[in-house]
């Protein structure tokens, strides 16, 4: 994994000063709330509906253990004993105070972390596959060129001041498990007809008000080339992005408005004056940074290990924990596993100070010290040997962190919504406790299959709920919140934006209208089909009769 | 027509506060000084909205409440969850006591 | 309001003409908003005084590409300091252009951009501040950091470079 080195380490440090001198400009009355606003926001501090609220960084997903229990220690130490993880691969604190921000700055540097652009219309972090570097299915490891992006778009001085934010995905893999196609720029590693390893580059997607499924600007981009690409890109977007209105601001809108070939047109005009420039990095670097993301001392193991076999024959419980949880692993005798933070009737994302600091345990026990956090709200030991699965289970389920539902139903992926929002219509939360209890069973969860439910509490869509094979919205009608319902969404390779079903439902009435639909689908799907699948068949219309009959 | 009070959040630890008839801030809505129609209303927010306050709370508004059982209610459900603390975690902020 | 350049406050030597009206009839040295500089060229350049050019957001940097050696000065005028734009201009401006003359940011020039200003090749700043308010807030800003990744035209040496020498002397000794 990644270790800063001092100039890293410098850069945390003076930000974390910087930070340290405005926040006590600001309590003195140096600077007005108006002018420390984007400040703090690019240090990732907000005022929410009732504290401020920390949103910390944790770079393409990735954790060490040191720094997973350093986010537990910061959660008892400056909030209130828990964080929440977010469909961006972040931490947010729900209650932290101005004046001890700073503070808690210092204690992230010390671990190598940082809360720098998880606000503000700049770069944010950028996003990839929670698996990579242990995923069976992956071309290479997508980080090295995260950390790359990472460091090229920190205190960019040209892009800090954009029209709106802006969000970059890449994956690894041909199985997009990052959303590329509804990021700003999604970036998506495939080979040439030379063979040679490179990018596809997609701009324009992303959800809130006017969700887009990203175009390609083009098809393929050497990795030498990326960052002077990436730059253009970004010109032509901090020039001729809108600035009139800020919800015709984002990168999509000007995609839309003036075409996919004009935006071709002024990336590649761009490109062709910087591409041979300062930005072009050869393999040597690139190599350095391969090398701080080699895979850790693997053992030698053949793929099938008698004892988990054993155990799971035995076991139904973690049998079936393994069938949902347990992911293909690149390396023989090793397995990816995926620890939930979506138990039922729980709040999705939320991980108390304690969990954190068992699963940093964990992690440094049975995968290598490597944690990761995944856009779906779970947690992930990236590389645990087969041979070991067994503890790790019992100890997770000890903790409450064994539910065996990934993918499934009740793994619903939620924005905080307005029980702690300043920006949300409705609660969301809620709502997905509802849902998950209602499908308690995990028998039924299993049958049912692959279901994403995703849930936002505004158009603002954190809740990435256009992408949703059932995508819930809540909003406020005559001071009554009610819920929006849109199906066939999807945020893989294959993303769609859902469509929206008909009229919304009372929360009350919300919780039966998914379980219909899921009754539905249980009745007509062909063998092997999953949800996505049979809506994708059959269409809207048989699911629109269940919700609403003649209505 | 309609009682309002001003909330707001305080700068240092961010949390809701109203404004009390001695010009202070309080976390507890009960003590919020109550503006009767649209015209005491404006004039209570004028007064929160001073530049002098600014290094004191953040982003003073109006929010209506009623009287119920001796106490101010907001009508809205957000200022009503805003007051009390989030629901699914009813053992954090206001309403945790 | 003051005006800082090379660590010290200098002197506005330079009256800023309006899109319309009369030109100053002597040898004042003027800036000009680029709309009115595209349409009388001629007139411009043939005036005595020196000139210069002013930027708004919207306008095309590229517009002055051929006569930036007529000019000795640019002001980039940043009409909030939210609005980015003029960033972007003044790379272009230095680092594909060469423009050589004095780059000023005006309009809503706060302290906590002019680090990233300056990066982007600006180097003078008219703060809305007193004489030696502005002067502070510009030396406080222009050392907050000593670390930058990008590589920018005004040649502060990048993380990235020095992490290459450090390896190049590092091989040497070995």
């Amino acid at each position: 994994m990644y270790r800063y080195d001092d100039f890293d380490r410098q850069l945390v440090l003076e930000r974390t000063e910087q930070f340290r001198e405005q926040v006590e400009r600001r309590l003195s009355g140096d600077i007005t709330e108006e002018q420390f606003r984007p400040l703090r926001l690019m240090n990732g501090v907000y005022l929410q509906l009732h504290a401020y609220m920390l949103r910390v960084a944790v770079p393409y997903g990735t954790l060490r253990a040191d720094q997973l229990r350093q986010l537990g220690y910061i959660a008892r130490r400056y909030d209130k004993g828990y964080g929440h993880f977010t469909t961006r691969q972040n931490i947010q604190y729900n209650w932290p105070k101005l004046d001890e921000i700073p503070d808690a700055l210092l204690d992230l540097a010390k671990v190598e972390m940082h809360a720098i652009q998880t606000s503000g219309n700049c770069i944010r972090n950028t996003t990839t596959d929670q698996y990579a570097g242990a995923a069976a299915d992956e071309i290479e490891d997508p980080r090295p060129y995260c950390e790359l992006i990472r460091q090229w778009s920190t205190f960019h001085p040209e892009f800090t001041y954009l029209p709106r934010k802006f969000k970059v995905a890449v994956t690894g893999s041909a199985n997009d498990r990052a959303a590329v196609k509804v990021h700003d720029i999604g970036l998506r590693m495939h080979h040439n007809d030379a063979g040679e390893v490179g990018f596809e580059v997609i701009v324009g997607g992303g959800l809130g008000r006017t969700p887009f499924v990203g175009k390609t600007v083009r098809d393929f981009i050497g990795k030498n080339d990326l960052f002077s690409y990436l730059e253009a890109i970004l010109r032509v977007y901090n020039r001729f992005g809108r600035r009139d209105n800020k919800y015709k601001a984002r990168f999509k809108i000007l995609v839309h408005e003036i075409g996919i070939e004009e935006v071709q047109r002024l990336v590649e005009e761009e490109w062709n004056l910087i591409k041979d420039g300062s930005l072009r990095v050869d393999d040597a670097e690139i190599a350095h940074y391969i090398e701080q993301f080699a895979p850790p001392a693997f053992e030698t193991l053949t793929d099938d290990d008698a004892e988990f076999e054993r155990r799971k024959a035995e076991n139904r419980e973690f049998a079936n924990w393994v069938r949902s949880n347990v992911i293909a692993h690149k390396q023989p005798g090793y397995a990816i596993a995926n620890v939930s933070l979506k138990p039922i009737g729980g709040i999705p994302g939320d991980a108390t100070d304690t969990q954190m600091e068992l699963v940093a345990d964990l992690s440094d026990q049975y995968s290598f010290g490597d944690v990761r956090v995944t856009h779906e709200q779970n947690l992930v030991l990236p590389h645990v040997k087969k041979a070991d699965l067994f503890s790790l289970w019992a100890e997770l389920k000890n903790a409450n962190l064994a539910t065996a539902n990934l993918g499934y139903v009740s793994d619903i992926i939620c924005c905080p919504g307005l029980d702690y929002c300043a920006l949300a219509t409705a609660r969301s939360i809620p709502l997905s406790q509802r849902i998950s209890e209602r499908f308690s069973d995990l028998d039924r969860q299993h049958d049912i299959g692959e279901l994403k439910i995703k849930i936002s509490g505004c158009i603002n869509a954190c809740g990435h709920h256009h992408v949703g094979h059932i995508g819930i919205l809540g909003l406020d009608k005559r001071g009554k919140e009610f819920y929006q319902i849109t199906l066939g969404g999807d945020a893989s390779e294959n993303a769609e934006i859902g469509k929206i079903a008909g009229a919304g439902f009372s929360e009350a009435e919300v919780v039966d209208a998914i379980e219909s639909l899921v009754t539905k689908y249980l009745g007509i799907r062909e063998t092997g089909e999953r949800f996505i699948d049979t809506y994708r068949r059959v269409g809207m219309d048989p699911f629109k009769e269940v919700l609403y009959g003649d209505r | 027509m309609s009682l309002q009070v001003v909330t707001a959040n305080r700068l240092d630890d961010g949390l809701v506060v109203f404004l009390t008839a001695d010009g202070g801030w309080s976390e507890n809505i009960d003590q919020a000084r109550v503006a009767d129609g649209k015209e005491a209303g404006n004039a209570l927010l004028a007064e929160a909205s001073v530049p002098e306050l600014d290094i004191i709370i953040v982003g003073p508004y109006l929010i209506e409440v009623e009287q119920q059982d001796g106490g101010l209610v907001p009508t809205k459900y957000r200022e009503i969850l805003r007051t009390k603390g989030p629901s699914v975690r009813q053992d954090l902020g206001y309403q945790a006591g | 309001m003051a005006i800082v350049k090379n660590d010290s406050v200098i002197d506005q030597e330079w009256i800023t003409v309006d899109i319309e009206g009369d030109l100053p009839a002597g040898e004042e040295n003027i800036i000009v908003p680029l709309a009115r500089f595209k349409e009388e060229r001629e007139t411009l350049i043939g005036r005595n005084g020196g000139l210069g050019v002013q930027l708004n957001s919207g306008d095309a940097p590229e517009d002055l590409a051929d006569d930036l050696d007529r000019l000795s000065i640019i002001t980039v005028n940043f009409p909030a300091y939210t609005d980015g734009r003029g960033y972007s201009y003044a790379r272009v401006l230095r680092e594909r252009f060469g423009f050589k003359g004095e780059l000023r940011a005006i309009g809503d020039v706060l302290r906590d951009q002019i680090l990233y200003m300056h990066r982007c090749g600006f180097d003078a700043y008219e703060l809305k501040n007193d004489d030696d308010v502005s002067l502070t807030k510009v030396r406080a800003a222009l050392k907050e950091m000593t670390v930058y990744y990008q590589p920018t035209g005004d040649g502060r040496a990048t993380a990235a470079s020095l992490r290459e020498q450090r390896r190049a002397a590092i091989k040497t000794a070995s």
